[in-house]
């Protein structure tokens, strides 16, 4: 058993925090560099050039790549034989507090659906806790904006449906979301579970690199396939026309009912932000 | 085309900008997004005066990030302006001219600036740190408790948008696709 003393934890979620909104990771950056040597509308490329330019200024000025600084979605993959002292949920959202701070970041959480008065310190964060092997913790920061998470939907499909019924509900997504989330968007998808479980997937989904298909050969075609299609939409890059309305389509899947078919749809913008440290 | 236009906006002026329009903003805008303009519905229902001029004004839809020491502001991209729909008829029937934002318009809010000759534009969502570098003033003016939903006044110079809605209702949205789904399966 090895101990991890909580103040670790709050270290690595502020410092994740601040780099998260800060720097675009790699996949990212060369996706959308990939993306604007494909792009063969004039006016779309342009939009590209800016949203290149965007992520360039903010990491010389050292200043958020979006003004959505997020909701904190935190995922802790804890090794089973690694014991944390001390209060996890307050150690997370003490690291959260401090991040946004001194990060200078936005702070655009409230503490109540309907009531709606804002934290102040955008705590608490989403926490999303895994437990796996090893005596190591995994810590990943993924902010995440709501234009783009106000585009998500879930539906309970049938199995009679199969991989056309997830492919029409999936383009049918993105098509709904036009303009909205800021395309070129990134499309999670989860498939099977429960409806929960779906939900959760597509999150997750989110957090693969935009480079790394599926390791299962199946949803890997169809992770392309979906992509051809959206970008035969010509919704384009923010909605005014172009090739590029996705940069990717990542699938998580997980077993599920005889009797259904669970597809989530978690949509993400071009600043798909994440970072991860291991404790 | 390209125009570089400059604040308050003239309802002629307005009339010139056709929906794929460039524009290049220099002046004065006004922030505020959900939380705001809930509270400017309340004070015009309630027959009192919103804490800015309105009439001949535009609306950027942004929260802005801090700003560090040293700078002006942080991010300040636009957010989703459907979400403001519920209250924006009623703001453009007071001589609203422009709003910046990003996403599709209602039905309403369409109407509502052919009847009153407003602009709808469209800033790059998701490049807050690009088009927080063409402010060169701001502060806030007013709900200060709302935080990064507080209503501020910046000044801009040369802010980059788009004409997304002319004053004749005509979208990019509808065209720019058309546009180019047309001449790709030419």
């Amino acid at each position: 058993m090895r101990t991890i003393q909580s103040e670790a934890l709050t270290e690595a979620v502020k410092r994740l925090c601040i780099r998260a909104n800060i720097e675009l990771p790699e996949d990212v950056k060369s996706c959308i560099r990939v993306s604007l040597k494909q792009e063969d509308w004039p006016f779309a490329k342009g939009i590209l050039e800016k949203i290149e330019e965007n992520y360039l200024i903010a990491e010389k000025k050292q200043i958020p790549v979006c003004q959505d600084t997020g909701i904190a979605c935190v995922f802790l993959e804890i090794g089973q034989e690694a014991h944390i002292e001390g209060d996890l949920k307050s150690a997370v959202d003490e690291g959260v507090r401090q991040g946004y701070g001194e990060g200078r970041l936005r702070k655009s959480v409230v503490l109540d659906p309907l009531q709606r008065v804002n934290t102040k310190d955008n705590t608490p964060a989403m926490l999303y806790i895994d437990i796996v092997p090893g005596d190591k913790v995994t810590v990943t920061v993924a902010p995440k904006g709501f234009g783009s998470e106000n585009m998500s939907q879930i539906k309970m499909l049938k199995p009679s449906d199969g991989a056309d019924g997830v492919c029409e509900f999936v383009i049918k997504v993105v098509e709904d979301a036009g303009a909205n989330p800021c395309p070129p968007v990134v499309v999670g998808v989860g498939l099977g579970g429960t409806f929960d479980k779906a939900a959760y997937l597509a999150k997750k989904a989110l957090m693969r690199p935009l480079d790394a298909r599926s390791s299962i050969s199946y949803y890997r075609e169809l992770e392309e396939e979906l992509l051809q299609k959206i970008n035969r939409l010509g919704i384009g890059p923010q909605g005014f026309g172009g090739r590029t309305t996705a940069l990717a389509v990542n699938i998580e899947t997980l077993p599920t009912h005889i009797a259904g078919l669970p597809c989530a749809v978690n949509i993400n913008c071009h600043v798909t932000r994440h970072a991860s440290e291991v404790i | 085309m390209v125009h570089h236009i400059t604040t308050p906006l003239s309802e002629n002026a307005a009339k010139l900008l056709k929906a794929g329009d460039t524009v290049y903003i220099t002046g004065t805008v006004y922030t505020a997004r959900d939380a705001a303009h809930k509270r400017l519905a309340e004070i015009i229902e309630a027959g009192g005066e919103a804490p800015f001029p309105v009439c001949g004004g535009i609306i950027y839809y942004t929260g802005p990030t801090p700003a560090k020491p040293g700078q002006v502001i942080g991010s300040a991209g636009p957010t989703t302006s459907s979400r403001m729909d519920k209250y924006t008829p009623d703001l453009l029937d007071l001589g609203l001219r422009g709003m910046i934002g990003k996403g599709a318009r209602s039905v309403e809010t369409v109407e509502a600036m052919k009847r009153n000759s407003s602009v709808y534009f469209g800033a790059i969502g998701g490049a807050g740190a690009l088009l927080g570098s063409a402010v060169i003033k701001a502060e806030v003016i007013a709900y200060e408790d709302l935080g990064a939903e507080a209503i501020h006044r910046l000044e801009v110079k040369d802010f980059p948008a788009v004409v997304v809605i002319d004053c004749e209702g005509d979208c990019l949205y509808e065209t720019g696709r058309q546009r180019y789904i047309e001449v790709r399966d030419e």
